[in-house]
């Protein structure tokens, strides 16, 4: 299996040695979400995931705040549900995090209004899914009712 | 063909280097500080490794970029060249110079002319990928390049000055996005951490126009600011970007602004030896 | 990180003033606890100010927001003024950037200034200009 991040890379051809820094990125994993615990430890993986791309402190919080948000999503609305981690690099050669938030959950019926600020049907403050979006460079959601809902989100390092 | 070169490569190494650098010594387009020996290091490496490119029986248009020492060689020597502000076409004419180099050394070898003809089309293809590649290179490098220095003068383009005690300033200048929006808020917020502030002064004279966006993006540092448990002055309001700001109907009432930054200092100081930013008064103040 | 229930945040007393942290550990559970276990101290004890340090929270995601926003809305109601202290500024940035406003809540740069602020000084009035110019 191969990452999508490695699909861009290889078409531009070759390896280009002066970018990479020698070594893998690490391959992706999978955190179960079905307890307020397994959001603590979504958490930690997220923020070790974040040093390991090499984001600065700001950046470190952003996407751990987006991770926490869309868990609890899942968690709450979703009835549980996974977040994957997967390290991509764009065509520039900048690394970045990827989060895969899935759950299988009643879907969300109105998406745009999802996306407003203040819409909730849980426990916080409606701003998961707009916040969430808000913190990552790249946003993007498949729903439906009856389908579940998969957020995947992108953040990438400044240089 | 490959042996012949590969045979030419390993007995007039030295010899084709020396050429290739006398020949881009010469093109004196190269306008840069990559002095003599640090050429010479490079022609070394980029030889060393097409000896074994050319052993790999990969098709010859193919051998620079499949071949990973040669890669990097190319990749490498081009990057310098962009560092080092070499134009393009003297990056590109740099690695092109090679196939003379390289011909020459055949042509000591054999006189015959079909031979020599059939030698100059395999180093053209073997070589315009070279060339290519380097160009390519030469502009990601730049890209880089421009990219970081954006960052670096995002980042010194927005100082943070102590004014006084508790009391620090941020001039804006130029436009205020997204981008540099989080630049100011976090040097901002990491200085008030630092000096323990109690009071930042965003200073706006240098912003040329105030739109919505603008206007969203000081609030959000002012807002910043205020959860860090500091407060916000914001000062350099000219006459027309506040008419603008009446008109497009932006609320920022909850702000304290002033027109100058003395009188941004003045309302600053006030705010620390007054009653505090809490409101705690009641200390016959 | 396991699943054992944490002990409870302390809260300490401090005249009127109840003092206490949070964790940058705070799971959902711990979260509610504190909220109820501090509601019952302020009017058990009469505490007219609640200062909380969150200079150890990494991380404040809008249910930890929304945690904050109720528990100065009930201390208010119950007669206390909470003061928030400490925020880190990666925390500030983030939580303006996820469109939280914290409304209501009032903060302070550290412990000390909140405790200031709630009513609670080293030094007289008078003397503390002096202070903060000489002796730090």
């Amino acid at each position: 299996m191969a990452l999508p991040g490695e699909f861009t890379l290889a078409s531009r051809g070759p390896k280009k040695p002066s970018r990479t820094d020698g070594r893998r990125p690490p391959a992706p994993a999978s955190y179960p979400v079905r307890t307020e615990e397994d959001l603590l430890t979504v958490r930690h993986a997220v923020r070790a995931a974040t040093v390991e791309v090499g984001f600065g402190l700001v950046d470190q919080t952003r996407v751990v705040t987006a991770a926490s948000e869309l868990a609890r999503n899942a968690y709450v609305h979703g009835g549980g549900g996974t977040v994957t981690l997967e390290y991509p690099r764009d065509p520039r050669g900048r690394r970045g995090l990827r989060l895969v938030v899935k759950d299988e959950g009643p879907g969300i019926a109105d998406l745009d209004a999802a996306l407003t600020d203040g819409f909730t049907t849980g426990s916080g403050l409606g701003h998961g899914l707009g916040g969430a979006r808000r913190l990552m460079d790249e946003f993007s959601v498949r729903t439906g009712p009856g389908e579940g809902t998969e957020v995947v989100v992108t953040r990438w390092t400044v240089r | 063909m490959r042996e012949r070169l590969t045979r030419a490569l390993h007995e007039r190494g030295d010899e084709i280097a020396d050429r290739w650098v006398e020949l881009q010594m010469e093109q004196a387009l190269l306008d840069t500080d990559i002095g003599e020996a640090e050429l010479r290091e490079e022609a070394d490496a980029l030889i060393e490794a097409l000896v074994p490119g050319l052993q790999s029986g990969v098709p010859v248009d193919r051998v620079v970029t499949s071949s990973p020492g040669l890669h990097e060689a190319v990749v490498g020597l081009s990057m310098r060249r962009a560092r080092a502000g070499a134009t393009p076409t003297a990056t590109s004419l740099a690695v092109l110079a090679l196939k003379e180099a390289l011909l020459k050394a055949v042509q000591r070898d054999t006189r015959d002319a079909e031979e020599l003809f059939a030698s100059a089309v395999f180093m053209n293809r073997l070589l315009d990928v070279a060339g290519a590649l380097s160009f390519e290179t030469y502009v990601d490098g730049r890209e880089e390049i421009i990219r970081r220095q954006s960052q670096q003068l995002m980042e010194q383009s927005t100082p943070v000055v102590r004014l006084w005690r508790q009391v620090l300033a941020v001039p804006l200048i130029g436009t205020l996005d997204t981008a540099r929006t989080q630049v100011v808020m976090e040097n901002l917020l990491q200085a008030i951490q630092d000096h323990e502030a109690l009071v930042a002064i965003i200073d706006i004279t240098g912003v040329p126009t105030v739109d919505t966006a603008v206007a969203q993006h000081l609030m959000q540092t002012v807002n910043a600011v205020r959860l860090m448990g500091a407060d916000c002055v914001i000062s350099g309001v000219r006459p027309s970007i506040a008419q603008t700001i009446a008109q497009l109907g932006i609320d920022l009432s909850t702000i304290l602004t002033r027109a100058t930054l003395a009188d941004a200092l003045a309302a600053a100081i006030k705010l620390i030896d007054g009653p505090g930013p809490d409101g705690d008064e009641g200390d016959g103040r | 990180m396991t699943g054992q229930p944490q002990p409870g945040v302390p809260i300490l007393r401090l005249g009127d003033v109840l003092v206490t942290g949070l964790l940058n550990e705070l799971d959902d559970r711990t979260a509610i606890l504190f909220t109820e276990e501090l509601t019952e101290r302020i009017s058990a004890e009469g505490a007219r100010g609640v200062l909380i340090d969150i200079s150890r929270l990494e991380v404040i995601d809008s249910f930890v927001a929304r945690t904050l926003m109720e528990l100065t809305t009930v201390a208010r109601l119950l007669g206390a003024r909470v003061i928030v202290a400490g925020m880190r500024p990666p925390v500030a940035i983030t939580l303006v950037e996820l469109g939280i406003e914290l409304v209501g809540v009032e903060t302070a740069l550290n412990p000390e200034q909140g405790l200031a602020a709630l009513g609670w000084r080293q030094a007289p009035q008078p003397l503390e200009g002096a202070r903060r110019g000489t002796a730090r």
